[in-house]
This record gives structure tokens, sequence and C-alpha cells, in this order.
């Protein structure tokens, strides 16, 4: 923006005292520029300080402690199909009252460390999200762009947005309390003669997915109002019904921004945590079954942290092994969702 | 490439549109009507959803939400539980926080927006934080608790310990590692909530036509001048709005304070002060409460809705329904804000 060398430093024969305030003028905005600056770095320290700190103890510790993948193998971590860390103690019925502290320099076996019931549980949940939020999210974005009046739009839009505002733990104790009991339970029983469970996959993936419809919906408005209105005209002009000008021209042409939006909200979803904490359940089992109490891997790292494990044995790593496989996951989707906006963008004059 | 399909398959009835055939026309016409009737449905069963949760809230709490719930503190009796320990928990942590997050979020973004120039280092900033704020939160309370509550293990372990150091004549004691305390959590929150500030201040910047920078130079003044005296004025109303916004969700926020330790179950107000009254009449402790262990509204909440049985779930809806209230006013200040900026628009 300011592309021209600042006109305080051009020297001017004249007055020394105004050189001299000039100068001070000069010093002054170099230490706001460079306080500035070291604002600005913070999210870098940010970053690094995660990427640190989840390494560090996942897969390399510089001092006497060992890492998570230094005692367990990756392969085991990403194919093992169970997760039962207390076996070890399990094994070993007298070190149980001996205290933490001696647990982990023990050569015992030491249970199992697959993330795939972890990760089946998230999964399952991401996807229930994107089945609730896609089509209402999608169909929402369509109408408040192609179909809503302007004094309609600012009377949805903000509505949408409260509906994003909403704390997460508000949306478990909705999962828990009235998904679960009022809808997804008189439903199974009385449709297929199912009998479930308090906690479910089912009812947090469906809260999940109200969570993120504001986001799909605005989102993808976004990028439906950011075509042309030529388009829309061109093909009204061709006898197009309204349907066809939404779903063959605007939508297509808008693809690329949708199916980012579409990817963010998978992300969300994701690394979404109360709500499953919430209304999840406490089992961790490999399960593809959404109306069983499965633990998602955020669930998993709340609970862990509640538990009094002390922070040499590796229950206590395993969740920043957990924490790194979360953060390498959202970070591909994050990765791959800006790429499709940079890649496929159509560019209007 | 559409308009051919669509051409195509009004081929065999091509010419009927003059001659009168419109079942075919018809049959379009009302397919189109449908769409637009799924997707108005689409968006007011957001809104239905969105009902749904704040009535099956209300009805929950209905007998149990009263002014002693917000006077007295959590209690293993439902009938005694309240959520003062909370409130004022989350007081401090978003006090500490706003005071962190403000000025190192907008500070960014001016530093974004008016100084940096296209560099390789500027242009990983702004990659970066887009970056930042699709992590999950729960990532963001493992740097916490590592780097904030732990101090990577560096000091010895927390509370025990912990080396104490001595500000402002010993009126200030900080144990180095932190430990659990609310200047920890406040921290772990300022960074979760940084990027979401940073790029609602970094819009507003950009709202301000540059012309309004362009006369400031010219005038003479200096680029923070500028920025100072034109360029943040002018953006205060957006940086506000998103400010708050992003307060809002560090309010309501949970996953970072449980990984960073926060009490789930706390009978205790930090650092004693559980009335406004006593923030005047016992000063000295306002240094100490940052450095007080500490649970917040939304933890409380989580509590009372695991916990098991119905006793609890009363009191767990009362504690949604202070929260959303507390929310409310928040984005109440927003929209009034906005409302406000929109009167006096200059350009």
């Amino acid at each position: 923006m300011f592309n021209s060398k600042d006109a305080l430093m051009a020297e001017q024969p004249g007055s020394s005292q105004m050189f001299r305030q000039k100068r001070n003028a000069n010093r002054h905005e170099k230490v706001i520029q460079g306080g500035l600056f070291s604002c600005a770095t913070l999210s870098i320290l940010t970053t690094i300080g995660i990427i640190v700190v989840l390494l560090g103890n996942a897969v390399y510790s510089p001092g006497k402690r060992t890492a998570f993948f230094e005692e367990v193998s990756v392969s085991e971590f990403l194919t093992d199909t169970r997760w039962k860390p207390e076996e070890r103690s399990a094994a070993v019925p007298d070190e149980s009252g001996s205290g933490d502290e001696s647990g982990s320099e023990s050569e015992e076996p030491r249970g199992h460390f697959g993330i795939l019931p972890l990760l089946s549980g998230t999964c399952m949940v991401a996807v229930i999200a994107s089945l609730v939020s896609v089509p209402i999210g999608l169909g929402a974005a369509i109408y408040l762009s192609e179909y809503a009046g302007p004094g309609e739009r600012s009377f949805l839009k903000p509505m949408l947005e409260i509906l994003a505002g909403i704390p997460t733990v508000v949306y478990g104790f909705f999962a828990l309390h009235f998904i679960t009991p009022w809808v997804l339970q008189p439903l199974l029983k009385h449709v297929f003669g199912v009998e479930i469970g308090v906690f479910n996959v089912a009812s947090a993936g469906i809260v999940v997915g109200i969570m993120v419809i504001p986001m799909i919906a605005s989102l993808s408005e976004d990028v439906l109002r950011s075509v042309p209105g030529s388009l829309r005209e061109a093909a009204y002009a061709l006898g197009s019904t309204r349907f066809d000008v939404s779903m063959k021209v605007v939508v297509p042409a808008a693809l690329s921004g949708i199916l980012a939006a579409f990817l963010l909200a998978f992300s969300r979803a994701i690394g979404e945590t109360m709500a499953v904490t919430i209304a999840g359940g406490h089992k961790i089992m490999f399960s593809l079954n959404p109306f069983e109490e499965v633990r998602t891997m955020t669930a998993f790292m709340v609970h862990q942290s509640f538990g009094d494990d002390s922070a040499n044995s590796i229950q206590y790593k395993s969740i920043y092994a957990v924490g790194l496989a979360l953060f390498l996951i959202t970070l591909v989707i994050n990765i791959i969702s800006q790429w499709i906006l940079r890649r496929f963008r159509e560019v209007y004059q | 490439m559409t308009t051919e399909r669509a051409s195509t398959k009004s081929g065999p009835s091509g010419f009927s549109f003059t001659l009168g055939n419109d079942a075919y026309i018809r049959r379009r016409l009302l397919f189109s009507r449908i769409f637009a009737w799924l997707c108005r449905l689409a968006t007011y069963a957001a809104l239905a959803m969105l009902v749904v949760l704040l009535i099956s809230v209300i009805v929950n709490c209905v007998g149990r939400l009263n002014l002693d719930f917000i006077r007295s503190v959590n209690s293993v009796d439902p009938e005694k539980a309240g959520m003062l320990a909370g409130l004022w928990g989350s007081f401090w942590l978003i006090l500490l926080t706003g005071l962190m997050a403000i000025p190192i979020g907008v500070g960014s973004a001016v530093y974004l927006e008016e100084y940096a120039r296209d560099n390789f280092l500027n242009r990983v900033i702004k990659v970066n934080l887009s970056n930042l704020a699709g992590v999950p939160s729960i990532v963001y309370g493992m740097l916490g608790l590592t780097v904030f509550v732990r101090m990577f293990d560096l000091y010895g372990g927390p509370d025990q310990n912990a080396k104490i150091i001595s500000l402002l004549g010993g009126a200030v004691r900080i144990p180095i590692p932190l430990g659990d305390k609310v200047l920890a959590g406040a921290m772990t929150m300022t960074l979760v909530i940084l990027p979401i500030v940073i790029i609602a201040s970094q819009e507003a910047l950009r709202a301000v036509p540059s012309s309004i920078r362009v006369a400031s130079l010219a005038l003479g003044a200096t680029r923070w001048q500028t920025v100072r005296h034109q360029v943040l004025p002018a953006a205060l109303p957006g940086i506000a709005t998103g400010v708050i916004l992003a307060i809002s969700r560090a309010i309501g926020e949970t996953a970072p304070l449980i990984m960073i330790g926060a009490l789930t179950v706390s009978r205790f107000c930090p650092a004693g002060i559980d009335s406004p009254l006593k923030l005047i009449t016992q000063p000295t402790r306002i240094l100490q409460a940052p450095l007080d262990q500490f649970t917040a509204m939304p933890i409380e909440i989580f509590h009372w809705a695991k916990q098991p049985g119905d006793e609890f779930r009363p009191v767990a809806a009362a504690g949604i329904v202070v929260l959303l209230l507390v929310l409310l006013v928040f984005n109440g200040i927003a929209v009034w804000i906005r409302h406000r900026a929109g009167k006096g628009l200059r350009w």
C-alpha cells in the first residue's frame, strides 16, 4: 500500500532541530513497526509451538523421557484395532498399588494402542454430521442466494449465525437430553424395534451436523453470490427455470467454493470435542455402528486428561499421539480445501 | 454446456413451445417450484432446530433457574448447586484473555494490513493464520498444558516444587511452572481466539478506503500517525464487532480449559472474590485472582450434563440459560456497535 519510502527519511538541509525531530519520529516509527511485527510473529510461534509440543511428546523427546512412538511403533498405532492401555496393570496386578512412577520403567507388556477404534468414532461423527449438514447447509445457501429477498435474508442470516454461536457444550446437552430420548430412541423403537442406549454416536453426529450448518451455508452462499448475474440472465434468456439456473448454472460455477466449504465443515466436525464427549459415550471400540457408544479421538483426549496418570506414563503420552493424529488430519483437510479454492477458483470479470 | 443439455432435452417437443403443448413446461416449472420449497424448507429447518434447542433447554431449566443459582457455588446436591464459581472464573478468564488477545490481535492485523510488504515471511504469516483458525481447540489445550501449565517440565513439578517469583513487593507471587491457574487458561484461550481476532480486524482494516491513508500521508503524517488517528478509528466498529464475537467464542469454549486441567468442580471463586463489592473492598485480591485455580461456566455445564441420572439435568439447563444470556449480552453489544457505526458512515 505504501510503496514510497518514508518521506521523513529524505534528509533536507535546514535547521538541525527539525532534523533531530524527524530522526526521533523515525525511531519511534521503527519501534512501533517492530512491536506490531512481533505481534504478528506470535501466530507463527503458535504453530511452531503446537508442532514442537506434539512431536516432542509423541515422536521424539530430547530429555530422559521417552516419547510415545519410541515405546509404541507407528505401525501398531495405525493398524491395531484395540485401544486398551489399562491391560498392562491387569497383567501386573502387584504393581497397581505401588504408585504410578515405577510404571513406565518396567518392561511389561503395555497393552494395545491402536488408533483405529478412536478414528472409527471420529469418522462416524464426521460422516453423520456431513449427512445432516450438507443438504441442509447447501439448500439454505441456495435459498439465501437465489430465492430469498433482501428482507428475508437480513432476518435469516443473523439467525443462522446464532446457531453457529451457541457453545458446543450446549449442543452436547441437546444431544444427550433431547435428540437421543425424544428423537432417536422413539424413532428406532417404533419404526425398527431397536432399543438404543443413552450414549450413541448418531446423536453426537446429528448435533455436530447442526453446528456446522451455518458454516456451510454462509461459506457456500458467499461463493454462490459471487457468480455474476450475467450467467443467470443468460440462462433465463435460454428458457431455463429457476431450478435450472440454480442447479445447472450457478452451483456448478461455484462448485469449488462449495467443496471447500464442505471440507472445512468436515474438518471442524472431526475436531469437535465437547458435544461428542457428552453424547458419544465411553466405550473405546472399533465399530461402524452409529447407534453404539464409541469414544472419538477428541473425547478420548478429554477423558484421559481427567485421569490421574503420571506425566511419564504411556497413557498420558498417548494423548499427544492422538492429538498429533488429530492435528495432522485436520491440517491436511484444511490445506486441501484451500488448495481447491485457489486452484479451481473461477475468475469473472 | 448446461444450456445445450437443456435444449436436447426439449428436443422432442422443441417446436411445441409456440404450439401450446405446455405439459412439458408445466412439469419443469412444477419441478422448479418444488426445488424452491425444498431449499426454503432446509433453511427454515435449520432455524427450527435452533428453536427446538432453545425450547428444550428452557423447558428443562424451569423450576431450577432462580437468583440463588447465580448466588451459590457448585454442590453435590442438585437442589443447591449454583454457578457462582463458574461465573467468576469465566469473568477473570475472559478479562485476561481480552487484555492479551485484543492488543496482540489488532496489532498483528495492523502489521499485516498496513505495514507488511509482500515478502516470503509475511506470506507465511498469512497462510499460517488461515491454518491456525482451522486447528481444533483441543490441540491448543495441549499446547497450553505443555507450555504454560507445565512449562515443558523444565522447572520441576506443579505446585509443590514450583519456584515462586515475587513481583510488586511480594503482592504478586507467580509460580513457575504456572500450573492450572486462570493466567495459564487465559494465555491458552488467547491463542485459541487470536486467529479470529486477527482475521476479523484485517477485514475491518481492509474496508477502510485507501484514500483516507493517502490523504493522511500526503499531509505529512507518519505511517503510525495515519494508522493511529485515521485508519484505526475508522475501522474500530468492525474491529470491535469481530473482537466481541471472538470473546463470545472464548466464553463458550470448553475443551482447551479441560485439557489444561481447570477444575471441573470448584466451590471457590478465584481469590475468594465472590461479589463485585469485594473488588472494591479488597483490591489486593485482584492481583491474586489471575494466579488462583478456577473453573468456568461451560466446564460446570459439562460436568452437570455428564452426571448420570436426571437430577442434574435441570441444573445443566439452568447453567446453559445463564451462559446463553451472557452470550446474548455480548452479541447484543456487537449488534449495537454495528448499528451505530452504520449510521455514522463517512464514505
